[in-house]
């Protein structure tokens, strides 16, 4: 006969906190928690009373007050009356415009190099490997200082372009590369919405014409693609595709009267046009050729990625090697190159605070530098400043693990 | 088999013919060529332009470098000995080559520290890097970090003495404690060190001689070159054991450690390292006790070592997720507890795995100690772009400097990959 | 010896700091500035990255210049060797940082007393050593004669300085429009002023005037008329440590007032022993009380202008007509010659 007994029931006893595992990650926690509002309340207490003791406070009001400072590089309306706040949206913004710029050309190059370093050519191999460690192993700031110096010291001062046998002149009369900058022609509109016709709207305008093309193409595809499929003979698109793309976008610029204004040189520099400046040059390239190294790598690594057995067996099926690339290589290569691609993007928006070392005024420079400076509120510009490269890293962590889950390999 | 022929047939060649020599085309240097730099036409234009790209280097460094001067007080006398031909003026780096290295306020009769310090790195990362030396050299490396300290800042020895007794009085504690439990050990060893410092901090000042062997040299006077090395060093050093902890604790089934290791991580990766110098440089001040004097330097410190360690949490973590479960399983069906599955089975192989990962964060933090030239330390690049190009002798010098600022981080960033690569050829222990 | 402890105290806390233990700083003292100066045996002294004439170190790494002499004077006054100072260089972002978080005793560098600063950030301006205003230096090949010719120029700016600030309000409030190009330290924006990135560089006109005469051929860059600011420059100190406000504000006064009754650095030996004027006693020290009652030695002025002479001795060593420099006395003479300086009496 067989009872079934209870173990015996052990009643608590202090110990068990320390060895029973039932209990020990609760004690461990609640140490840990007791360490954490330990320090927080010494961090808390020693800056309590550090500003206490000099009669500081912490107040973000100086916001609001004008930061009455002018910024040479802004994309939205800025003058010395602005508050601060408006001078750190014009930082914030022109953070986003080198990030993206640099992002876009980094992946240029880095592609270019990567594809290249795999090229069965002997010397463009080396060059492009020789290319790769002379950048991913010297500092991006070094990097950065090298540009601008090439950028100041090397190119003309817009003196040179003075005079009736200029030491410099315009490249195709419309082009000027100064060490301020270069002048490129700019679009504007003739007879345009908005204030003298240079509105916001027309750009609105112009964009929506062609995202209307882009899709108008995609019907036309698909249209093509379903005659293909039921007859078999596909229909030539592309002159209807060309139509669609350029006779609507030609049509509205016409109407609204588009004409370049050209850079002339008045005064003690070139005026009208587009300005791109000296540091936001020196910046953009020296971001995007630094970090070009590192994607080079990932898609060296991203295409050798790839087993042999992939291509040879495209090739087997008789695919040419265009399409071997294009429908077997590639898509297989891109859901190793992209994950770290993304975070070299992430990478170059935090280095794009490295702005500070030439000048340009990103949020680094406006907010973390001269708004601090002038107003010295040291602590709340800083707090803000890492708020707005968090939100940031957040975002485009976000979209990664979008990314990530969406291809994740379905495994059955 | 040839006699079976022998009467049969007339002549048998015996031997085999020599093989003939390949075609010119098919050889040597000609074979070479075709095929990896005129393959096809496309290629043979890409070769063209590449070696068009070279000459244009080579065409514009090679004078420069070649004709440069090495001897002149000044640009201005450098130029007059060029006299209009292109040369580079390297005579800067003769003239300033201490203050390029040493930062322009360490005493020049006391360049010798910090000299044998980097030497003595050598020797004491040799058992670290090289596992074929012997294990007993390890003390070595133990002892390094007091000796260097020493040797650096100079003053009295007492402080590294004491620093050293602290640690050894830890792990004396722990050895005696962890027989017991891991965690009891590992807390004692370290409540044992703490107590030991403590009361250092009384013992110091009363043995400390009036005169040190050592005159003292107070940390805003290091720069230069020195200042990289120093920072790189220390902070790599000490972020590894607090990756490994904050690896740990993002890992851990424990919600709370779990939260606090992921917001430390994230919030530290989610920002450039440049505002966490600011903070170190305008805000952390604020967080010491107030009187309490945390020189700019160990400020610094504090906060490259929080922005390291958090990426190498997570080269770590990578590590520890690539290992497979029953790594885990089979730890604990030996009856391990936690503390002896991670230090025996679950961490000698994640940290093998992560060992390339580290050593690019390393080389992408040293390289990264050149913004601190930002916040007006005078290392390297700030040396170059405050006192050395702001001086009436050299102001216009870019190019010699900026090169030899680039060849000094290049020479030893692509040193470090290098042996990285090695290190993973030498792990690899799987079969291929 | 003392100097030595001390040394070793600080070690202490920032050897224990490093090995986090936080709460280690239980050993310093909580003490006012002046105390802490004597007992470590040496003055923190912020001091500009360099500025030629104003403080910039030389070859061999030792600091001089006009602000730099009155670092040298207060360590004088307060310790008696003009040697104890530690120079900590910083620039218009960290300067103040660096004072109110203690790393600097004083700050002596160039920098402008304002409301702004005097009130909301805490800090008290001691006194004025050099009274300042902001100008333009322009190439002369640019033909620019007036700062109002400038419209549409680049214009060089060191960022985190009122220049900055008053650079924009002049420019606006002549309907002139520019284009900012904005540096760190005075040394970038010679770079870029001597490649032409900018058309004009502005700062104080004696940081004009010192960096000009660094230049190969300061001849070919002119001075603009136009002063478009007032620029009182002096010394600061962390706001509400009287005493130590004191100690800095009558070291300075102590170098203007000897200038005035005709004390230098060659003379004040033997003024102190025979003098008839009985503010030069007072001043000296050798009648009256005047040292204890700021908690120093009875010879404190006496050191101070011994360091390196009066004010008109340090103002013509280092930045007078017969350096590079060259800049006139101007405002910065004494009252009595038709100048601002103008100091209360020592009674």
């Amino acid at each position: 006969m067989t009872t079934l007994t209870d173990p015996p029931r052990e009643s608590f006893r202090l110990s068990m906190l320390l060895y029973d595992t039932r209990y020990r990650s609760l004690t461990f926690q609640a140490i840990a928690l007791l360490l954490l509002i330990v320090a927080i309340a010494f961090l808390a207490n020693n800056l309590v009373s550090n500003l206490a003791a000099q009669d500081l406070n912490i107040s973000f009001s100086f916001l609001s007050s004008p930061a009455g400072y002018d910024i040479n590089q802004t994309l939205i309306d800025y003058n010395s009356q602005s508050s601060n706040l408006r001078a750190a949206w014009v930082g914030i913004l022109n953070t986003l415009l080198v990030a993206v710029l640099a992002c876009l050309t980094a992946t240029v190059f880095g592609v270019l190099a990567g594809v290249l370093r795999l090229s069965k050519n002997w010397l463009v191999r080396k060059l492009m490997a020789f290319y790769v460690e002379i950048f991913r192993n010297i500092p991006v700031l070094i990097w950065i200082i090298i540009i601008f110096t090439i950028m100041t010291a090397v190119m003309p001062a817009p003196t040179a372009f003075r005079g009736d046998d200029p030491a410099s002149s315009m490249v195709l009369d419309s082009i000027a590369f100064t060490n301020r900058g270069v002048y490129i022609p700019g679009p504007h509109f003739s007879r345009g919405f908005g204030a003298d016709g240079n509105g916001a709207l027309n750009w609105l305008i112009v964009i929506a014409v062609l995202v209307g093309s882009f899709f108008a193409t995609r019907m036309v595809t698909a249209r093509a693609n379903a005659a293909q499929e039921a007859t078999g003979v596909r229909p030539n698109t592309l002159w209807l595709n060309l139509a669609i793309w350029f006779v609507p976008i030609i049509g509205v610029l016409a109407i609204m009267g588009l004409y370049w204004d050209m850079p002339t040189l008045s005064g003690f520099n070139f005026s009208g046009g587009i300005k791109i400046g000296g540091p936001l040059i020196a910046l953009w390239f020296a971001l995007s050729i630094y970090t070009g190294a590192f994607i080079a790598e990932n898609v060296r690594a991203g295409i050798q990625a790839v087993s042999r057995g992939q291509t040879e067996a495209a090739s087997a099926l008789g695919l040419r090697p265009k399409r071997v690339m294009s429908l077997v290589v590639l898509p297989q290569a891109l859901r190793v190159i992209i994950p770290p691609l993304i975070s070299q993007y992430l990478n170059i928006t935090k280095n794009s605070s490295l702005a500070i070392a030439v000048g340009y005024a990103d949020i680094t420079a406006t907010l973390g530098g001269i708004t601090l400076n002038q107003t010295g509120r040291a602590i709340e510009c800083v707090l803000l400043l890492m708020l707005f490269y968090l939100i940031i890293s957040l975002l485009i962590s976000a979209v990664m693990n979008v990314y990530n889950s969406s291809m994740k390999l379905k495994e059955r | 088999m040839s006699d079976t022929h022998a009467q049969s047939v007339a002549f048998v060649r015996e031997t085999a013919l020599p093989p003939a020599e390949p075609p010119v085309a098919e050889r040597g240097v000609y074979k070479w060529g075709r095929e990896n730099l005129f393959a096809t036409w496309p290629n043979a234009l890409l070769t063209v332009a590449a070696i068009y790209v070279i000459y244009l280097v080579l065409a514009a460094v090679l004078p420069w470098l070649l004709n440069g001067i090495w001897n002149a007080p000044s640009l201005t006398a450098c130029r007059e000995i060029l006299d209009g031909q292109t040369g580079g003026c390297f005579a800067v780096l003769v003239d300033r080559w201490n203050q390029l290295l040493f930062g322009f306020k360490y005493p020049s009769e006391l360049y010798w520290r910090p000299t044998l310090a980097f030497v003595l790195l050598f020797v004491a990362v040799a058992p670290v890097l090289f596992f074929d030396l012997p294990r007993k050299l390890l003390i070595l490396t133990l002892l390094y970090p007091f000796v260097a300290y020493w040797l650096i800042w100079g003053g009295t020895i007492w402080i590294p003495v004491m620093a050293l007794v602290g640690f050894g009085v830890g792990y004396y504690v722990y050895t005696l404690l962890v027989q017991r439990s891991f965690a009891a050990g590992f807390f004692g060893g370290i409540a044992a060190a703490v107590a030991v410092f403590y009361a250092a901090g009384f013992i110091v000042p009363m043995l400390a001689p009036a005169n040190p062997l050592l005159p003292a040299v107070p940390s805003r006077d290091l720069g230069g070159f020195m200042l990289n090395m120093m920072l790189g060093v220390t902070c790599v050093s000490l972020s590894l054991p607090i990756g490994i902890a904050l690896a740990l604790g993002r890992q851990s089934s424990m919600p709370l450690i779990k939260i606090v290791c992921v917001v430390f991580i994230e919030f530290i990766r989610g920002v450039p390292l440049i505002t966490l110098l600011f903070v170190a440089s305008v805000m952390l001040a604020y967080f010491f006790p107030p009187e309490s004097q945390v020189d700019l330097f160990l400020r610094v410190v504090i906060m490259i070592t929080m922005f390291s360690s958090a990426y190498i949490a997570e080269v770590i973590r990578g590590g520890l997720a690539a290992l497979p479960k029953g790594q885990y399983e089979a730890g604990d069906s030996l009856g391990l507890d936690y503390a002896q599955a991670m230090r025996l089975i679950i961490l000698p192989q994640a940290l093998k795995i992560s060992i390339p990962g580290i050593v690019n964060i390393a080389v992408g933090l040293f390289k990264d100690t050149t913004l601190v030239s930002v916040i007006s330390m005078f290392d390297l690049v700030g040396m170059i772009r405050g006192p050395i190009l702001a001086s009436t002798d050299w102001n216009g010098v870019y190019w010699e400097l900026l090169g030899f600022a680039a060849l000094l981080f290049f020479v030893v960033c692509y040193g470090i990959s290098q042996y990285s690569q090695w290190l993973e050829r030498r792990l690899a222990t799987d079969h291929r | 010896m003392a100097e030595n402890q001390e040394e070793v105290k600080m070690k202490r806390t920032v050897f224990l700091g490093a090995l986090t233990v936080a709460g280690v700083a239980a050993g310093a003292a909580a003490a006012a500035t002046l105390d802490d100066v004597k007992a470590r045996g040496k003055l923190n002294c912020g001091v500009t990255t360099g500025l030629v004439g104003f403080a910039a170190p030389d070859a061999n790494g030792e600091w001089t210049g006009f602000d730099v002499s009155v670092c040298r004077a207060v360590a004088a006054a307060v310790l008696g060797d003009p040697a104890a100072v530690e120079f900590v260089p910083t620039t218009g972002k960290t300067r103040f940082t660096a004072l109110a978080s203690g790393e600097v005793d004083m700050l002596a560098r160039n920098t402008t007393w304002t409301f702004s600063r005097d009130v909301d950030l805490k800090f008290d301006f001691v006194g004025v050593n050099y009274y300042d205003g902001q100008g333009f230096l322009v190439p002369k090949a640019l033909g620019v004669s007036s700062a109002k010719d400038l419209d549409g120029a680049a214009v060089c700016i060191q960022t985190g300085t009122t220049t900055e600030l008053n650079l924009a309000d002049y420019f606006r409030k002549n309907n002139i429009s520019y284009e900012p190009v904005p540096i760190e330290t005075n040394a970038e924006g010679q770079q870029q002023y001597l490649a032409g990135a900018c058309d004009a560089y502005t700062t104080d006109a004696s940081g004009l005037a010192a960096t000009r005469a660094t230049f190969e051929a300061p001849g070919d860059h002119i001075l603009l008329p136009e002063i478009i600011s007032k620029e009182p420059l002096g010394p600061l100190v962390r706001h509400g440590d009287n005493e130590w406000g004191d100690v800095v504000r009558w070291t300075l006064n102590a170098l203007i007032a000897a200038e005035e009754l005709g004390v230098s650095s060659a003379n004040v030996a033997e003024m102190s022993g025979n003098t008839n004027n009985p503010e030069v006693a007072r001043l000296l020290g050798t009648e009256g009380e005047l040292g204890a009652m700021l908690g120093l030695s009875a010879d404190w002025a006496k050191n101070a202008i011994m360091a390196g002479g009066n004010y008109g001795e340090i103002f013509a060593k280092n930045i007078g007509e017969e350096t590079p420099i060259g800049l006139a006395r101007g405002l910065n003479a004494q009252w009595t010659d038709g100048g601002l300086l103008y100091t209360p009496p020592f009674r």
